[in-house]
């Protein structure tokens, strides 16, 4: 029996990694999600079986609730409302895995071997922080809690001081591992850590913060597969960590900051000192002229950011693309790695209205395009576009890869107010004689664009 | 017993490898599903989780274990089907083109 299931958890580790590998296009990609779902069933399957259990009665209200739970979530949520629901989920999953952790200690008790207990506490705090972190997250990207960064003085001195009280329990609990208030000590003091670590990081940073969240919950895993000795939890756990590790390192990159730089960092609360050009003047420009700008384009590169989410315009987006490549425009989409609060965010969102993958390009392969293209349309982004990131070096989005809207002979942007993006930068780009600001909702700025095209 | 901690390291690092070389071939337009995706497979935890609900050592054991099971249960139902909903979009695209 014994040998049956430890093959059984070799054969779901195979699924799960050619699932994984499947993931690599979007042809194979649903494919890929199946043999992870198999897996999974085979890896839950293959532990009902052991003698270890005893009685089932707990483990089926347990799965009933929680199928119920994750359907109705996975059918209801919007494809808007994406990030909130991986941070949630993120959360669930650390939490699950700490939980687990502390049952085994309390069926364990005495004799625990020290790599265990090691285990133990590196499971109960990275689970912890996971859970209360992705909690937070949660919160701000649902509009629950202020998603502007909430900075107050000696931040980072109580972090370290929290972290260090962190150690000295941890120490405790080794020397003396009877001692169950050492491990609700670590418990509580991860819990609290996870809240004040996110807390500062502003809405722009999300898709960081949630790579790094979905790294961590994949690593509690990994520790709780330490603390039982099971092979599946550990290979899964590295598999998930390695994959969150990567995005987080795609992310930070894209906004060319350093993780620390974002975790310790909070952009949007500093620059707030960096004083704003008055003199300046914007002229706003109706849809009329945006229409005739459009129709007498050639060549059109849509960018959309987080405001064509907000908006919920991704439907009228595409089909205004529509009527233009009917008018014999050739439209593209460019897409900037942290538009949005998740990676690939902008990419389901226009995949929900139907866009063609491949009219979406990347940030690598149409920036050169820019030059010779007629019309840029800037729907609800703004930092992605701002061309003081690569003159400026004052700038606080200096080094950022940008799209090089400003290089396209002309550019319309839809935005709700001239307000700053998230890095509180000014964008010069609005004041460009080239630019024609179309101010309002963009889902109205676009349907009245619609119209006036297809007349 | 250090035996057995040794290859569960093995297995990890080896792991967290396999994990970065097929990851990296991802593209950004399937970042989102990889995220759900993945998100979902950390809910691998159930498995540890309906030991401890079912195991019947004490009332705490099976409470936290209970509990971890229903968490667990959603993030791997949710995070699975919801994956497969967006997948489902991307896949649409295709036929059309």
């Amino acid at each position: 029996m014994k040998t049956i299931i430890v093959l059984a958890y070799l054969l779901s580790s195979v699924l799960f990694i050619l699932g994984l590998k499947n993931l690599s296009s979007p042809k194979t990609a649903r494919r890929g999600n199946l043999f992870a779902m198999i897996a999974m069933l085979i890896a839950i399957i293959a532990t009902l079986i052991k003698n270890e259990i005893i009685d089932f009665t707990f483990i089926i209200i347990g799965l009933i609730i929680g199928s119920t739970i994750g359907a109705i979530i996975a059918r209801k949520v919007s494809m808007t409302a994406m990030p909130q629901m991986v941070a949630l989920f993120n959360g669930l999953g650390g939490g699950a895995s700490a939980f687990v952790a502390l049952a085994e200690y309390y069926r364990l008790t005495g004799g625990l071997k020290t790599h265990i207990i090691v285990s133990m506490i590196i499971s109960f705090f990275v689970g912890a922080v996971t859970l209360t972190g992705s909690l937070v997250a949660f919160g701000k990207l649902q509009g629950i809690i202020k998603s502007a960064p909430v900075v107050f003085k000696a931040q980072r001195f109580l972090n370290i001081l929290i972290f260090t009280l962190f150690l000295i329990a941890g120490i405790m609990f080794i020397i003396s591992p009877v001692n169950n208030e050492y491990l609700l000590a670590i418990l509580a003091i991860a819990m609290i850590l996870g809240i004040l670590l996110v807390i500062p990081i502003g809405g722009a940073d999300m898709p960081v913060v949630i790579s790094l969240l979905n790294s961590c919950s994949g690593l509690a895993a990994a520790a709780t597969g330490f603390v039982l000795s099971n092979n599946i939890l550990i290979i899964c756990g590295a598999l998930v960590g390695a994959s969150g590790m990567i995005l987080t390192r795609i992310m930070c990159k894209a906004m060319n900051r350093s993780i620390s730089n974002i975790i310790f960092g909070t952009v949007g609360a500093i620059s707030k000192d960096i004083k704003k050009d008055d003199k300046q003047k914007v002229v706003a420009y109706t849809e009329e002229d945006a229409s005739m700008m459009l129709e007498s384009a050639q060549t059109v590169i849509i960018i959309p950011g987080y405001g064509l989410a907000v908006a919920q315009a991704q439907f009228a987006l595409q089909e205004l693309v529509k009527t233009l490549i009917t008018n014999g425009i050739n439209v593209r989409y460019a897409i900037h790695p942290v538009a949005g609060r998740m990676p690939g965010h902008m990419n389901v969102l226009l995949a929900e209205a139907n866009v063609s993958y491949d009219l979406l390009s990347d940030l690598g392969d149409i920036n050169n395009d820019f030059q010779n293209t007629d019309v840029a349309l800037v729907v609800g982004a703004n930092d992605v576009v701002n061309p003081a990131a690569r003159v400026n070096k004052d700038s606080p989005l200096y080094g950022m890869p940008i799209l090089n809207a400003d290089q396209a002979k002309s550019v319309i942007i839809c935005k709700r107010s001239l307000s700053p993006g998230f890095s509180g930068v000014d964008n010069e780009l609005f004041y460009n004689k080239k630019t024609m600001m179309i101010f309002g909702d963009a889902k109205d700025s676009i349907n009245e664009l619609i119209k006036l095209l297809k007349t | 017993m250090i035996d057995l901690l040794l290859i569960a390291l093995y297995i990890f690092v080896l792991a967290v490898f396999v994990g970065f070389e097929t990851i990296t071939k991802v593209p950004p337009l399937l970042h989102t599903p990889l995220m759900s995706g993945t998100n979902a497979i950390s809910g691998i935890t159930l498995v540890g989780a309906l030991i401890s609900a079912g195991a019947g050592h004490s009332t705490l054991c099976t409470l936290l274990g209970t509990l971890a099971v229903i968490i667990a249960t959603i993030n791997v139902v949710g995070g699975f089907l919801v994956t497969d909903r967006m997948l489902e979009m991307f896949k649409k695209k295709k036929r059309e083109s």
